[in-house]
């Protein structure tokens, strides 16, 4: 105790070199809690947005690129599934649901999602959740719009609301299916998965206003006016969707039904399991995951022999002040330790200011994460490695100040009450 | 030894090096308890060596110190260390404090270091009070840090240190060399009054002879110092 008080003084009457030396090794732990935590989280956030689903089906196509388009919204789909064969998978006698999808509309940036209200009962996401809703209800009339939690509260929309869906994706879309206005039923309850970032309609509805389209282009004089296709809504199918995500009875039939369905010979279909894909995909990113992993080591390293550096330059203007020690009675091995409760204190406070910065840029960094990839991520405690990672760190700090601390105890032999050079 | 004697040095033979000459080699050299003694010498001539040995930083290549029945050069460093921060108050030459610390932490840094003299203080915050007021370093002082006193009054505040838990022994390496004659002849008062009400021996380093009446005993260390004779 006698030794951390007197560590902790002598630390704060070289504060101005302390704090810089604490800074840059908390700058360095906050980059490896941060590259650590969004990496769990973010992977998290991916895993948690289908927990549910058993399959997901689409055209023939990579399956990384099927599950990032129909449930992430990343990237476009190349290809769509024939309503014939949606039934055939929907009929399957091992399918217990299916969630048809139809993309390729938008709002004010926000994806829109064509489907039934099979979505409403059967999608599950994170600890197999139920979604619900905050405000309203699902589909009744024709025209109504369900929005997910983030697109209501960005937007400022409320149940009742009337707004126009636009023709493609992106933010500016030169056509708009304004002559379909449709009315808010529904605002979801927040989900922290990309549900948040999308507007649902009915496929019946999304049938309707693309009736008269072709080639993403609207044909003067066709299509349906609103009141007619309210009066047509059952006959309102899709020729094809985009896909379908599946649930089973049995997950033991799953690779029964992957295979089944993969080896469809009247189309081309993919049918991945959305666990098994997002480890492929972890696969492709974990090369760059490993870099940045290694990048933020390297710094940490860096960070502590900045720490190394200050304590060895200041170990030859501090010769005097051991010298004092040794003469009122501290032994060489008090002087060394001295200096490794130093190098511990100012480790501690590093990796301490570091999971606080981290902490703190997470919070800052999350509604990027949610913009982008419909995730939501926030600021959680290390978990039980990291922390082991955080003590090998501080372990590291006090192995490194060993250093400076041997050549102080040599020295306190050699000095005595005088300073020898 | 005689009952009366504090430390005696018994063919004292110690080099900084092996195959270095021999900086100290005294034939013999003691100290009475309460006894305040001058020791002279031009620099370079050993002094500050021979009080490394006395304070148990180094150890002698041969022969014998006994310090207050306890034979120092048997003991291993560990335990001579643990002696000095039981038995001797020092008192350097100049940046005699850790800049650091106020003055007070300053007095009572020997009792961090020995539960004896922490013992022996009592209180060890109002026995370095008690010092502070004695050596006559102002109150409004005491809480500054070291590195804010004038010369004179850090090294009053280094004779409190030296003196708190009341050491046998009070050695002091040329104290007074960075002080103008008024405050060295002040501060000497202020020692030796302070020493004498702790009951301690006091050895006291310097090159200045002029202060040598002062002192029960003036010893030349050239005198005595074969070494020193030798070069």
């Amino acid at each position: 105790m006698n030794l951390l008080a007197l560590a902790w003084h002598s630390l704060l009457n070289r504060r101005f070199t302390v704090v810089m030396t604490v800074v840059t090794i908390a700058l360095s732990i906050a980059l490896l809690v941060m590259v650590e935590q969004l990496r769990t989280e973010v992977r998290e956030g991916f895993y948690r947005s289908v927990s549910g689903t058993d399959l997901i089906v689409g055209a023939r196509t990579a399956p990384v690129q099927l599950l990032l388009y129909s449930v992430f919204g990343l990237g476009s789909p190349t290809n769509n599934v024939s309503w014939s064969s949606y039934r055939m998978v929907a009929d399957h006698r091992s399918v217990a649901w299916t969630i048809p999808i139809s993309l390729g509309d938008s709002h004010q940036g926000y994806r829109v999602t064509g489907t039934t209200d099979a979505f409403f009962e059967h999608f599950r996401y994170g600890d197999s959740q139920a979604l619900g809703f905050r405000e309203g209800r699902a589909f009744d009339d024709l025209y109504d719009v369900v929005v997910g939690y983030q697109v209501a509260r960005k937007l400022g929309y409320a149940v009742g609301d009337r707004i126009a869906i636009a023709h493609g994706g992106g933010n500016v879309s030169l056509h708009e299916h304004d002559d379909h206005p449709f009315s808010i039923s529904g605002v979801l309850a927040p989900t922290g998965t990309p549900v948040d970032q999308s507007l649902y309609i009915s496929l019946a509805a999304y049938e309707a206003i693309h009736t008269g389209w072709r080639g993403g282009v609207h044909r003067p004089g066709s299509g349906l006016a609103p009141d007619e296709a309210r009066q047509q809504r059952e006959q309102l199918v899709p020729e094809a969707i985009t896909a379908t995500l599946v649930g089973l009875h049995t997950r033991a039939a799953v690779f029964g039904l992957q295979r089944e369905l993969n080896d469809y010979a009247p189309e081309a279909l993919t049918a991945i399991m959305p666990g098994i894909t997002l480890q492929q995909l972890w696969r492709i990113t974990g090369v760059a995951e490993q870099v940045l992993r290694i990048v933020a080591a390297l710094v940490v390293i860096t960070g502590l022999l900045g720490m190394l550096t200050v304590l060895m330059t200041t170990l030859n203007e501090r010769r005097r002040e051991m010298a004092i020690l040794r003469a009122n009675g501290a032994r060489p091995w008090q002087i060394a330790a001295l200096l490794v409760f130093e190098a511990g204190l100012i480790t501690v406070a590093g990796i301490v200011l570091g999971v606080l910065i981290a902490v703190g840029s997470l919070v800052l960094a999350a509604p990027w994460v949610l913009d982008t990839f419909g995730l939501a991520v926030g600021p959680s405690l290390p978990e039980a490695w990291q922390l082991g990672v955080l003590g090998l760190i501080a372990l590291a700090g006090l192995l490194v100040a060993l250093v400076p601390a041997t050549m102080a105890y040599r020295r306190t032999l050699t000095d005595g009450m005088q300073v020898r050079t | 030894m005689p009952a009366d004697q504090l430390l005696e040095l018994r063919d004292l033979r110690f080099a900084w090096r092996r195959d270095h000459a021999d900086v100290i080699a005294l034939d013999a050299f003691s100290l009475k308890a309460g006894e305040r003694v001058f020791l002279y010498g031009p620099s370079g001539s050993g002094k500050s060596t021979l009080l490394a040995l006395i304070a148990g930083l180094a150890r002698p290549d041969r022969g014998g110190i006994r310090f207050a029945g306890t034979q120092l050069e048997a003991l291993r460093g560990p335990a001579r260390d643990r002696f000095r921060a039981d038995h001797v108050g020092v008192i350097f030459q100049q940046f005699n404090l850790l800049p650091w610390l106020d003055v007070l932490g300053n007095v009572i840094l020997p009792c961090r270091f020995s539960r004896l003299r922490a013992e022996r203080a009592g209180s060890v915050q109002q026995s370095a009070r008690q010092l502070l007021a004695a050596m006559d370093l102002d109150q409004a002082m005491w809480s500054r840090k070291a590195g804010d006193l004038s010369v004179g009054q850090q090294q009053r505040a280094a004779a409190a240190r030296a003196l708190i838990g009341a050491p046998e022994l009070v050695l002091a390496d040329e104290p007074t060399s960075a002080l103008d004659s008024d405050r060295r002849d002040a501060f000497l008062g202020l020692l030796f009054e302070q020493v004498a009400s702790a009951g301690a021996t006091l050895l006291f380093v310097s090159h200045d002879t002029a202060l040598a009446d002062r002192f029960d005993r003036q010893v030349s260390l050239p005198e005595i110092n074969l070494a020193g004779q030798a070069a």
